[in-house]
């Protein structure tokens, strides 16, 4: 369970905000002495464990289950698509995705059928003594292929969404004589979220009834998709939050799949259902980044003018639908990066194939189309002997301009100032030349240095948060506090902590007045998903609104004085409160987001307002790669952002930090090893993400506000991820003079690439 | 898992956090599962099961061990510590404490492993560096916080530690 009680602050309030302040975090002590409680630490009298049998192969019919002998199949409980209580499917965007597969399966490792017992062994070995009689059917995993209809899997075509954006006129840009011409195909492979923690959940169901417990980060996802299943009134399923041991993304959507999985097991079974998934099986079956391939295709002066982008963008979405076009939609908009592109044409397609459903991570599409976009800049500065750096700031955005999707750039953005803080921070002109001197002395090991410039967008993308229309609440007690109640999810990135800081600013009162309740759907209003850094930006100014409210009411009402300060207030709430409480019977405040004015996106045309706010953000990498053995170290790494008005400093370095980190992990590391379908090293032993010694020094700066120091701020969860992967490369490109396209770059593929480079044959 | 399932059940007599005690179960029972379904003491986690994450980080006799990898049957008459120890030792208190203080948990999964491996280091010597820190941790897998302000906390306790002098 979440920690309740007020955390140790100091008592008395400082001068100044809390926000802008690195406040320890609400439930460290809990996590440095163990006591904090995960889903897997609790259990429930008279509980089962549960299991799923899954497909060993990509597509197949389904002619048969039996049971093997050496389980007393009497024991175990049973649950197929026969016995659900409503309609077979996963509620998300689309209706496609079956909860257990009913007659064909369309992915590997496609949940069938499910077991418990009160044993977990026993249960384990019946999953193993199912037998399942299939009849392989053409599957289809090559993206091309999939393309071309060879086999369809999907719909009429395999195709999940296409998104066109055009602007000025590609072809004519393409044909003025003043122009290099530069084409490329960058490519990038899935990636596990690898949190820590496996999934898992625990689920109730009485004759009142739905109750889940779990590692999850949307609480009403899981809630609206058990309604849909158990077909119940809402105020009869109840979702609540365990700590929850990181996330990524990955316990964006199929926290969904595993909640119904336990809650139909335990209806049928008339008792409590846990269902952990032990890492070898959350790697093989829950979603991974997108893979991505990208033709990128430019126009620029040999002065470095852009004059012209076609770009051709395709995502592997997998067997179902899922989050696809929503990721695609973000990585689209993101493809142009924040520069002047007069002409641009982006066509993007989100694809379906036979391998597990792709889904949320960290970043949603953005990070492979800046990637394609990032790595393709560098090689065009190459032609044009341009400096990297020089190439981008010659046409950066500016205000008053429009991205590629028409979004008008209000903020007075100053990106050259964020570039030059980076490029004097990594030392970047003086570095590059010597390493360029010390690379041709020779010797085995080369050194280079590589840039990448790129905004992300945070918030849901377009109509999105309208859409969601996400509601926060607070509520004050006589004894003097402050209740926050959000769907927002703690799950390592500081939700409790920030929320509390900017509680305890808005109505005047110590952080430990400050109480957050606990993400229990049975409790807290529908605040929306914790996913595309929106918690600090949206949520975050609802808390505040809902906030201030409790304070302005004291203050309407006469129980308050408006000019009281932090002290005065912390003595006068308690009593203020009680006595409003005597007088109303409760005292609380209610936001609901409401869109910044003169925001506006056209779906349709693919146009418009696509994010509430950007941050901004250069990016430097310096690497040793060793020919000997074609190992690539990163010795150093600068990022530097502008995202507004921090509110926790330790924390939003932190997120920056852990998301380079992961940048690096795609970029050189991790890489998913796919054998008809499946994936062939699902362990910590076989897909590699980054130790203590093999992450750099990560230097992280957050730039003053563009909007000054009242600004608000921006949402930074996801932008750490999109930077590392091409500034890598790009240091690689320049430490070993070849051009590297496509991640992750292991030794043995970038191997193959010096090699190529060493015969002259690229 | 200590259950009917896993028979033949031996009894094993170890001492964990100072206490003692006896344990009902497998021989090759791992001694993850004891500490958390017999012992109740959930601290220590499982990220893998295959000794590569850390997370299930323990002492036995003094050493560091991956709990997921230790058959019951090799405790018997050990003394094994866990997370929920490591606050009775006064000095360890200031690895902990500067780990809240200085962003070194973020999800804190990989927290109680991470913190043992670090007092593991800090039991030994307060005046490793940065490098020798990044080495000694590189056994335990962190995903949210690329490291970072776990070596600087660690860093910092250990300052704090030689400032305050006297012995672990
Ligand atoms: S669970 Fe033991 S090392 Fe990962
Ligand atoms: S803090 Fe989340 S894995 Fe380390």
């Amino acid at each position: 369970m979440q920690p309740a009680g007020p955390p140790a602050y100091p008592r008395r309030m400082h001068d100044g905000a809390w926000v802008g302040r690195s406040v320890s975090r609400r439930e460290g002590s809990d996590k440095v002495s163990g006591k904090l409680a995960y889903i897997d630490d609790l259990s429930r009298p008279g509980m089962l464990h549960g299991v799923t049998v899954r497909s060993p192969v990509a597509r197949a019919r389904i002619r048969g289950i039996s049971f093997g002998p050496g389980v007393p199949w009497d024991e175990i409980v049973v649950v197929g698509p026969k016995d659900l209580p409503g309609p077979n499917v996963v509620k998300l965007i689309d209706v496609d995705q079956p909860l257990l597969a009913d007659g064909e399966v369309r992915h590997c490792d496609e949940p069938i059928l499910l077991l418990a017992h009160a044993d977990r062994a026993v249960a384990e070995r019946a999953r193993a003594a199912v037998i399942l009689d299939l009849e392989p059917l053409p599957a289809v995993f090559d993206l091309d292929a999939a393309l071309r209809g060879d086999v369809i899997v999907w719909g009429s075509d395999n195709l999940f969404r296409e998104y066109r954006v055009h602007n000025g006129d590609v072809d004519a840009g393409m044909a003025d004589p003043d122009v290099v011409i530069l084409e490329g195909v960058y490519d990038t492979g899935a990636q596990e979220q690898m949190y820590i923690e496996p999934q898992g959940m625990i689920a109730e169901v009485d004759a009142h009834g739905v109750t889940v417990r779990g590692s999850l980060q949307c609480p009403y996802y899981v809630h609206s998709a058990l309604v849909a299943l158990f077909e119940l009134p809402a105020d009869r399923v109840r979702v609540i939050q365990a700590a929850t041991g990181g996330g990524f993304g990955g316990k964006e959507e199929y926290p969904s799949i595993i909640a119904a999985h336990a809650a139909v097991l335990a209806r049928k079974a008339g008792r409590p259902v846990k269902i952990i998934y032990d890492r070898v099986e959350d790697v093989m079956a829950t979603t991974k980044r997108h893979p991505s391939r990208t033709r990128v295709r430019t126009a620029v002066r040999k002065d470095g003018t852009m004059v012209a982008l076609d770009i051709d963008f395709v995502i592997d979405g997998g067997a179902y639908l899922t989050l696809s076009p929503v990721v695609l939609s973000r990585g689209t908009i993101h493809a142009a990066g924040p520069y002047r592109w007069p002409n641009v044409r982006i066509h993007a397609r989100a694809v379906a194939t036979s391998h597990p459903p792709h889904g949320a991570f960290r970043g949603f599409g953005a990070p492979q189309s800046v990637f394609a976009l990032e790595r393709h800049l560098d090689r065009v500065a190459s032609r044009l002997g341009l400096d990297p750096a020089e190439l981008r700031r010659r046409n950066f955005l500016r205000q008053g301009d429009r991205t590629a999707v028409g979004q008008v750039v209000h903020e007075p953005v100053d990106l050259d100032a964020v570039l030059d803080r980076a490029l004097e921070m990594s030392n970047w002109a003086e570095k590059r030349a010597r390493f360029e001197v010390e690379n041709r002395a020779g010797g085995p090991t080369r050194r280079g240095l590589g840039l990448a410039f790129f905004y992300h967008g945070a918030g849901f993308t377009g109509a999105g948060e309208v859409h969601l229309a996400s509601v926060a609440h607070t509520e004050a007690t006589a004894d003097g506090r402050v209740k926050v109640l959000t769907a927002s999810t703690e799950i390592g990135q500081g939700t409790n902590t920030i929320f509390t800081q900017i509680v305890a600013d808005a109505v005047g009162l110590p952080l430990d007045r400050v109480d957050i309740a606990e993400p229990d759907t049975a409790a807290v209003p529908d605040s929306g998903p914790t996913v595309a850094s929106r918690t600090t930006m949206v949520v975050g100014q609802l808390v505040r609104d809902a906030a201030a409210q409790l304070r302005t009411a004291l203050v309407d009402a006469g129980l308050l004085a408006a000019d009281a300060d932090r002290d005065q207030t912390a003595a006068a709430f308690g009593p203020a409160v009680a006595a409003y409480v005597e007088r109303h019977g409760s005292l609380r405040g209610q936001a609901t987001y409401r869109p910044p004015d003169g925001i506006h996106w056209d779906e349709k045309k693919f146009h418009g307002d696509a994010y509430a706010a950007y941050a901004w953000a250069a990016y430097v990498a310096e690497v040793t790669v060793d020919l000997r053995t074609a190992e690539v170290r990163v010795d150093d790494f600068v990022a530097v952002q502008e995202a507004g008005r921090i509110v926790n400093p330790t924390m939003a370095a932190g997120q920056i930090e852990g998301g380079v980190a992961q940048g690096i992990g795609w970029a050189i590391y991790e890489r998913i090893v796919w054998k008809d379908g499946r994936v062939r090293n699902p362990q910590m032993t076989n897909y590699i993400i980054p130790t203590a010694v093999d992450t750099p020094p990560i230097r992280v700066v957050f730039v003053p506000p563009f909007l000054g120091d009242a600004a608000p701020s921006k949402g930074i969860g996801e932008l750490p991820m999109d930077g590392p992967a091409p500034a890598v490369l790009a240091a690689v490109a320049h430490a070993t003079g070849t051009e590297p396209m496509a991640i992750p770059m292991l030794p043995e593929q970038l191997m193959i690439i010096l090699e190529e480079h060493r015969h002259g044959d690229r | 898992m200590a259950t009917a399932e896993t028979a033949p059940n031996s009894s094993v007599a170890f001492v964990v956090n100072g206490a003692a005690v006896t344990v009902q179960g497998h021989p090759m029972s791992r001694l993850l599962d004891v500490l958390r379904e017999d012992c109740k003491l959930f601290g220590t986690k499982e990220g893998c099961g295959e000794g590569e994450c850390g997370a299930c980080s323990v002492f036995v006799d003094g050493v560091l061990v991956n709990s997921c990898l230790v058959p019951l049957c090799q405790v018997q008459g050990s003394s094994i510590e866990t997370i929920e120890g490591l606050s009775a030792h006064p000095r360890l208190r200031v690895l902990q404490d500067a780990f809240v203080r200085d962003g070194g948990a973020q999800c804190g999964i990989c927290t109680p492993g991470m913190l043992m491996a670090a007092a593991a280091l800090i039991r030994v010597r307060d005046d490793a560096d940065e490098a020798e820190i990044r080495t000694a941790l590189a056994g335990n897998l962190c995903r949210c916080t690329g490291y970072v302000r776990i070596v600087d906390a660690v860093v910092n306790a250990c300052a704090e530690l030689r400032a305050l002098g006297g012995a672990t």
